[in-house]
């Protein structure tokens, strides 16, 4: 997924191989991730689509199936991965990950610890930003997660860049080989507190932490917990995303017809308002070019989780 | 320059200051917020007096101090975090305590404290520190013990901040170079808010080894954001139309290596656009233009440094400019490969206008990303993208940031927020029919 070898990074002439990771994209809501395989079909409504067809094709082309409908595939970005990935957990999405990512102020080198792990849909995204001489190591206390975890690090080819480890941090803290290595570390945990002083010790200093909470009073007892483990600058935000739906329109004129405007214009519209014939002349104007316009989506998600930042002081 | 020195600067995340780094000062905690550069000579004004910033070379960042009247005058001194740390076991008992006391007993009359100016201007005289200047002033204010706890916290930081101000060293990164510039001068970087920011660069995938093309019109905000996070790898190239590439002074303030300088480039969109080679007179003519705009840039590279009075003159001539001209075997790769993705801020420019003859420079399946502070011109330039199908995936977003106070029983949003981080309009390019039998 990131072009960590340099040979390899998206580009015209990045066509579909055998073996390629593409993103189906089928309409904004609908995607999904395909291993490309020579022998192997895709089906879904639109039809059957050969894999083999696929092969030798841009990134970015729209495929048909034997019936004619059509797809397009997708070079995968951690972006895209987010929106596909088989949620073992509740997941981050853009918004929260990238203020993480940016607010953790990693940057190519870093080193992040990261648990739970999760789906991998954060992980993912850290990698990116450390890559490519970083390293993050996540952590779940859950097996089947991890080891799921670790497949899609392999699928994504991220597996250079992320270790998994099987562990409860809650209770037995950050592994010791780490003390002092991070730059920063990303808790996810229902009981975040328990974990703030193993990760104050993993820590550089003026390292930052950041706990994700979805309720007030983790965020409360987790921020006391900060404040007497030598952390300073401890902050909480709350990010969310508005999307919005355009159309292009003709909008009805509301003007006064050539043969109305003979007449006071004061007096008109209650004239109007009685003679039904007249009403046409509020009716579609074609004359009037259509506009784009712009609304909020109706639903949108109202809450994911407060975002606790913290930095390590600085005293030695 | 030792070799020890020569290392460091490769290393792009240092966490100690050095001479000539650039540093972020956050004087009271975010009260003010001043970018400088760490020199022999360099000063920061707080309150009417000079502190020099020479004692912040070789300090840790994240590094907090306070202001001393030594007998060599003002000056600032490193905290060792011992008496912040009782104060704040203070602030705890008070938290504990059930509040019983309120406000209806408080006269404003302007006669509650009893130290005068002149007495305070005498403590200073004698040497007091600041923290002993707000103890007294406690002392003497016959409300103060009235006053609920709370309120007692907020008096002692009101008069520690005017007696006793404390300066946070701070490194200067996307994050805090964003944030300060959205509090002080939000206009110049177009009201980007740093949550905003840091979606553009999700959007537009910016990872290492990537070619990130930028229409960056908001002073160099973005152009540094992309550099930080390619970390000496890939490229960023800013784009312009006409004759001189747009500002990017703010990418000075991040502390960037020769490495991560050398991959922010520039390149007029016309020397983009054209299709046919150059003639080989002309590419000539560009390499010998080229090396006579190398010797004044470093004179006022020069010029620059020798205002702090530090860099040697040798350094300076080693030290790579951002921002300049692509180099031909790039201009070349991107012309038949693409740029891997696109971020577009331009204020003043239609969306539309721009996207049309930047995108084709774009490699299939690449993300763009669009900021506008207004929503209307990304509205019509999503519908355009649309009926052109030249991109899917398209959508508007507007982020939304709360900051919250979280403090025993008294946690809240805070009472003012920003309303409007802007717009960004996301979309990844496609290869459409068209475009495909081109390339075939």
């Amino acid at each position: 997924m990131l072009p960590t070898d340099p040979m390899k990074k998206l580009s015209f002439k990045r066509h579909i191989s055998d073996g390629d990771l593409v993103i189906v994209y089928e309409k904004h809501d609908n995607m999904k991730a395909v291993k490309v395989s020579e022998k192997s079909v895709l089906e879904n409504r639109f039809g059957v689509f050969k894999h083999s067809d696929w092969i030798g094709k841009p990134f970015g082309c729209k495929v048909s199936s034997h019936k004619g409908g059509f797809v397009y595939l997708l070079a995968p970005t951690p972006e895209l991965w987010t929106l596909v990935l088989s949620h073992r957990t509740q997941i981050l999405y853009i918004a929260d990950i990238s203020f993480v990512v940016m607010y953790l102020e990693l940057i190519p080198g870093c080193v992040v610890l990261e648990s739970g792990t999760g789906s991998g849909s954060l992980t993912t995204s850290l990698a990116r930003a450390i890559a490519p001489t970083g390293h993050v190591y996540t952590f779940d206390f859950h097996e089947q997660r991890a080891i799921a975890a670790r497949e899609d690090f392999e699928k994504t080819g991220l597996s250079d860049l992320v270790s998994v480890g099987v562990r409860d941090i809650q209770g037995e803290g950050f592994p010791k080989d780490l003390v002092g290595r991070a730059d920063a570390v990303f808790l996810d945990l229902p009981q975040p507190w328990l974990a703030i002083p193993s990760a104050g010790e993993m820590l550089k200093e003026d390292g930052v932490l950041c706990s994700f909470s979805p309720c007030i009073e983790q965020v409360q007892r987790s921020s006391e917990t900060l404040a007497s483990n030598s952390f300073t600058d401890i902050r909480t935000f709350e990010v969310l995303l508005r999307t919005y739906e355009v159309r292009e329109a003709k909008m009805d004129q509301c003007q006064t017809q050539t043969q109305t405007e003979e007449g006071t214009p004061g007096a008109r519209p209650f004239k109007r308002k009685q003679r039904a014939s007249e009403a046409s002349n509020w009716q579609a104007d074609n004359s009037g070019s259509p506009s784009v316009m712009a609304r909020p989506s109706g639903e949108a998600k109202g809450h994911t989780g407060y975002l606790t930042f913290a930095r390590l002081k600085c005293i030695a | 320059m030792s070799a020890v020195e020569q290392e460091d600067n490769s290393n792009q995340n240092r966490r100690i200051t050095w001479e000539g780094c650039s540093v972020l000062l956050d004087i009271n905690d975010g009260d003010r917020l001043v970018f400088s550069r760490l020199t022999a000579g360099s000063i920061v004004k707080i309150g009417n007096k000079n502190y020099p910033l020479r004692p912040l070379i070789g300090c840790p960042f994240g590094s907090l101090f306070q202001v001393e009247n030594g007998a060599n005058g003002p000056s600032l001194a490193r905290i060792t975090s011992t008496a912040e740390d009782n104060n704040a076991e203070d602030k705890k008992e008070c938290d504990i305590k059930e509040e019983s006391r309120d406000n209806r007993a408080l006269i404003d009359n302007n006669t509650a404290q009893t130290l005068t100016g002149e007495d305070i201007e005498g403590m200073r005289r004698q040497g007091a520190s600041g923290n002993a200047i707000v103890e007294a002033l406690i002392a003497n204010s016959a409300t103060f013990e009235n006053k609920t706890s709370f309120s007692q916290e907020k008096y002692r930081l009101k008069k520690q901040k005017k007696y006793a101000p404390k300066v946070l060293l701070r490194r200067p990164f996307a994050r805090s170079i964003c944030d300060t510039y959205f509090k002080k001068y939000p206009a110049r970087i177009g009201f980007l808010r740093v949550d905003t920011l840091s979606l553009l660069l999700s959007f537009a995938n910016v990872s290492a080894h990537s070619d990130v093309l930028v229409v960056d019109m908001i002073g160099g905000l973005i152009t540094g954001a992309v550099a930080e996070r390619l970390g000496g790898t890939g490229y960023v190239c800013n784009t312009y139309r006409g004759d001189s590439p747009y500002s990017i002074e703010i990418v000075r303030i991040f502390n960037f290596n020769d490495e991560i300088n050398k991959r922010i480039v520039r390149l007029s969109l016309d020397e983009l656009c054209n299709n046919g080679d150059m003639k080989e007179d002309e590419v000539m003519l560009q390499s010998a233009n080229d090396s006579n705009v190398d010797n004044p840039s470093s004179n006022v590279l020069e010029s620059l440094s020798l205002e702090g009075g530090s860099m040697e003159a040798s350094k300076v001539y080693k030290a790579a400019k951002p921002g300049e001209k692509a180099p031909q075997d790039a201009i070349r790769s991107w012309k038949e490969n693409g740029f891997s993705s696109l971020i577009i801020a331009a204020p003043d420019v239609d969306a539309w206008s721009i996207v049309k003859e930047v995108l084709p420079f774009l490699s299939f399946s690449a993300p763009f990303v669009i900021y506008h502070q207004y929503l209307q011109p990304l509205a019509t330039c999503m519908h355009n993208l649309q009926v052109e199908k030249m991109a899917i995936g398209l959508q508007i977003t507007e982020p939304w940031l709360r900051e919250y106070q979280v403090l025993p029983s008294r946690t809240h949003p805070h009472m003012q927020m920003s309303a409007c981080g802007g717009y960004i309009l996301s979309g990844t390019k496609i290869c459409n029919e068209k475009s495909t039998t081109t390339t075939q």
